[in-house]
């Protein structure tokens, strides 16, 4: 009766069939659920809905920059539609990217719980999340026009522009509060809800980035809370705190945006180097190297991450030994990061690697966060910055730490867990030829801003000098085939989701506990835990098997 | 599956550590939140000592204590309910709720006083009195509004709390046995009153 794909029989109903309320099936089955597994793809949905106007936007961003002068859009517009490019991308897909989506998901499943310690309030961060959306889609529908002062709302001018800044800060200020409750959340259920044998050091290694994000959530989101609501204070009640012409120091200001915007940037990509650290022994079948190493360099980068935020301001006006102490602390943050990356290499030498998109995915993120970690070194050194602030060589480098990074990232959980949390596999061939596609479009969208921003293109401006128009017109080709490998990709795993072959309980041969329960797992979890013994990347059956046939 | 028969098959996990764990967490972005205001007020008062020393003048001392006794008595009579709560005398626990409840409208109508005294005084955001004075008394009565501003909407939310609590424990959801919330709305009210003890001096007392 048991399927051989089926290790273990199929015996209970998973938690797509089983409800949590009184509703058996429909919307509101799922959206008044608190099952952390229904909340995750919930964030899921939404995520991907934001994301895919995020791209449109980008897309033509890029399109209008194909050409000097007026190309599709006008100047304004292009302004509008660069701030709400950052906005949605950063608040409502980056940041909840992995943490809300699969960190809830797993989260709980990794350190052996039923569910996350406050399900309700899970459930309650997802309505803000949800909250926080609808008012940046209102700041771009209401009369006025959305907001144009891109995504850091530097003052005088988000005080002084008529356009709708005002919904933009309410939306960022909710996805704050929402992000700080997940990060609540995750903190305490890591705390309180282990399984008795789940001590510290066995819980996998993406557990112990969510528990370095989520400290950075708690600590460093309230400080943007109050200083977005203190621009929107500013602006309605004509208060004076940061206006010049009240007294106000709008330097402080960007101290204050940064002294969170910094640690964000953190937010963002612990939870992917978190996947990459789970997907790099799954597939290269060999125990991780350095775990510990791994886990700490995660807390260093959140703890040496918090103190270096002045480094986007070096050129704003600040005392040459604060610049100095700033610089040296952006060049400590690095060491901790470059840790994870030889660990990374370490654990696939003599490994039995696996090309399977998940790790593709994994590959084209160590390269391209390799890239965009170096040139933030170069702009973290003082002399190199004046020359390179505010080019569009900051654009690249950005772009490759949090898309060729995190994006990746997210690229790769999505090719690694989504089988696991639908029960079913999209078509490997098909996702390896969508990995080549986005990985070349990538880089041919972001590798030319590098070079044109070096030669001295400024960022964000609308129009530019006929020299740098062959570098524009390769990148924005790249946005093409980036575009083309997304739609390729995405349309692929909803296929897969929806139509794929059931898939076993463990299709990539992973350790971890979330491949030793159902797929797709049931209501709370297990039936009961299994033997946690060793650590969470126990690979020791193949390395000694390999030695003996020696 | 009925949403009783859900609770019966999936009982509720109960861990009131992990609850108060939480609340502290959250009480610490609280911290945080104020933490920016301080900054700000801090830099204002180094950029404009002299125009900050001159507008603290204008504020009414024997106001801002009134308030400080009033908070710091509310906090021992939430601290006294949670004990109350546990020895099981839970009418004389709901008493020192509404106590403390009493505590913050007396801070509330003092400070509604006070604020209207200032309007009437031409001192207010974007008033043309305000707006002839000096840079740094601008900000200072800026930062006066906002922070008092704030923490008197966290003297309502704590209230809202408490009602909440008096609600719970009418349902008999809340009993000597059970009162991780009570505990943490106490802890939430020792916040609002901790932020105003900073608040108090360094708007009513440094001159």
């Amino acid at each position: 009766m048991a399927k051989t794909a089926m290790p273990e029989e199929k015996v209970e109903p998973s938690y797509l069939e089983v409800s949590t309320n009184k509703y058996k099936k429909g919307i509101l089955s799922w959206i008044l659920s608190v099952d952390h597994k229904r909340i995750g793809i919930m964030y899921l949905f939404s995520m991907m809905a934001f994301f895919t106007v995020a791209v449109f936007f980008g897309f033509l961003i890029r399109l209008e920059l194909i050409a000097p002068g007026r190309t599709i859009i006008d100047a304004q517009t292009y302004n509008q539609l660069f701030t709400l490019h950052g906005i949605i991308m950063i608040f409502l897909f980056i940041i909840p990217g992995l943490p809300a989506v699969f960190g809830n998901f797993f989260l709980p499943i990794m350190i052996g719980a039923k569910d996350v310690i406050f399900p309700r309030l899970n459930l309650m961060s997802w309505y803000m999340f949800v909250f926080g959306g609808l008012f940046a889609v209102a700041s771009m529908l209401l009369p006025g026009g959305s907001a144009d002062t891109g995504w850091m709302f530097y003052v005088p001018y988000s005080v002084r522009t008529n356009t709708n800044v005002l919904p933009a800060l309410i939306a960022a200020f909710i996805l704050g509060f929402s992000s700080i409750l997940t990060g609540l959340n995750f903190i305490t259920t890591i705390h309180r809800m282990r399984h008795p044998d789940m001590s510290w050091f066995k819980m996998p290694l993406f557990v112990w980035s969510l528990y370095a994000t989520a400290w950075i959530q708690v600590l460093a989101t309230p400080i943007i809370g109050i200083t977005l609501a203190l621009v929107g204070i500013e602006r309605v009640l004509g208060v004076g705190i940061f206006d010049p012409a009240l007294g106000g120091d709008p330097v402080l200001y960007q101290h204050l945006f940064w002294i969170y915007s910094h640690p964000a940037v953190y937010i963002m990509i612990l939870p992917a180097m978190g996947v990459v650290s789970e997907i790099i022994p799954v597939f290269s079948r060999r125990s991780i190297f350095g775990y510990k190493f791994i886990a700490f360099s995660s807390l260093a980068i959140a703890f040496f991450g918090s103190l270096v935020w002045a480094h986007h301001m070096f050129t704003a006006g600040m005392s040459d030994t604060a610049q100095f102490v700033f610089s040296f602390i952006t060049y400590v943050v690095s060491i901790p990061s470059a840790i994870k990356v030889f660990n990374w290499l370490s654990t696939m030498y003599k490994g039995s690697i696996k090309l399977d998109p998940p790790f593709l995915y994994v590959m084209s993120f160590i390269v391209q966060f390799s890239i965009g970690g170096f040139t933030g070194l170069m702009l973290g050194a003082l002399s190199l910055n004046i020359h390179l602030q505010d080019t569009s060589f900051v654009v690249a480098h950005f772009h490759y730490v949090m898309f060729g990074g995190t994006g990746f990232g997210i690229f790769a959980a999505m090719h690694y867990w989504l089988p696991k949390m639908f029960g079913r596999m999209y078509n490997l061939k098909v996702a390896t030829w969508a990995w080549g596609i986005v990985t070349v479009g990538y880089n041919a969208l972001y590798m030319p801003m590098f070079i044109m921003g070096y030669l001295g293109m400024p960022r964000r401006y609308y129009d530019y000098l006929p020299q740098f128009q062959p570098y524009h017109v390769a990148s924005t080709i790249g946005s093409w085939i980036l575009i083309i490998g997304l739609i390729i990709m995405f349309t692929n795993l909803w296929i897969g989701m929806r139509k794929g072959p059931k898939t076993s309980m463990n299709p990539w041969g992973g350790e971890t506990l979330e491949w030793k329960i159902q797929t797709p797992p049931i209501l709370e979890n297990f039936r009961e835990v299994p033997d946690i013994h060793a650590g969470p990347y126990d690979y020791s059956k193949y390395e000694t098997k390999k030695e003996t046939t020696k | 599956m009925s949403s009783t028969e859900y609770a019966a098959a999936y009982p509720a996990h109960r861990d009131d550590y992990g609850s108060r764990m939480g609340m502290w967490l959250f009480l610490f972005t609280e911290l945080i939140l104020f933490g920016g205001l301080f900054i700000v007020y801090a830099v204002y008062r180094y950029m404009h000592q002299q125009e900050f020393h001159m507008a603290a003048q204008e504020l009414n001392t024997t106001i801002g204590l009134t308030n400080t006794i009033a908070l710091l008595t509310s906090s021992m009579t939430a601290a006294m309910s949670i004990t109350a709560m546990q020895k099981g005398n839970v009418r004389f626990s709901k008493g020192l709720i509404w106590i403390t409840i009493g505590f913050a409208f007396v801070f509330m109508v003092n400070k509604f006083f006070e604020w209207s005294a200032k309007i009437q005084h031409g001192i207010f955001p974007g008033s043309k009195d305000l707006l002839a004075k000096p840079n740094g008394e601008i900000l200072y009565f800026g930062l006066y509004y906002v922070m008092t501003g704030l923490h008197t909407l966290h003297v309502i939310i704590g209230v809202i709390f408490f009602l909440f609590i008096l609600r719970q424990i009418k349902q008999g959801k809340i009993h000597s046995t059970r009162y991780v919330r009570l505990e943490n709305s106490a802890l939430y009210w020792h916040l609002v009153d901790l932020i105003w003890i900073f608040l108090f001096p360094l708007f009513y007392l440094i001159h």
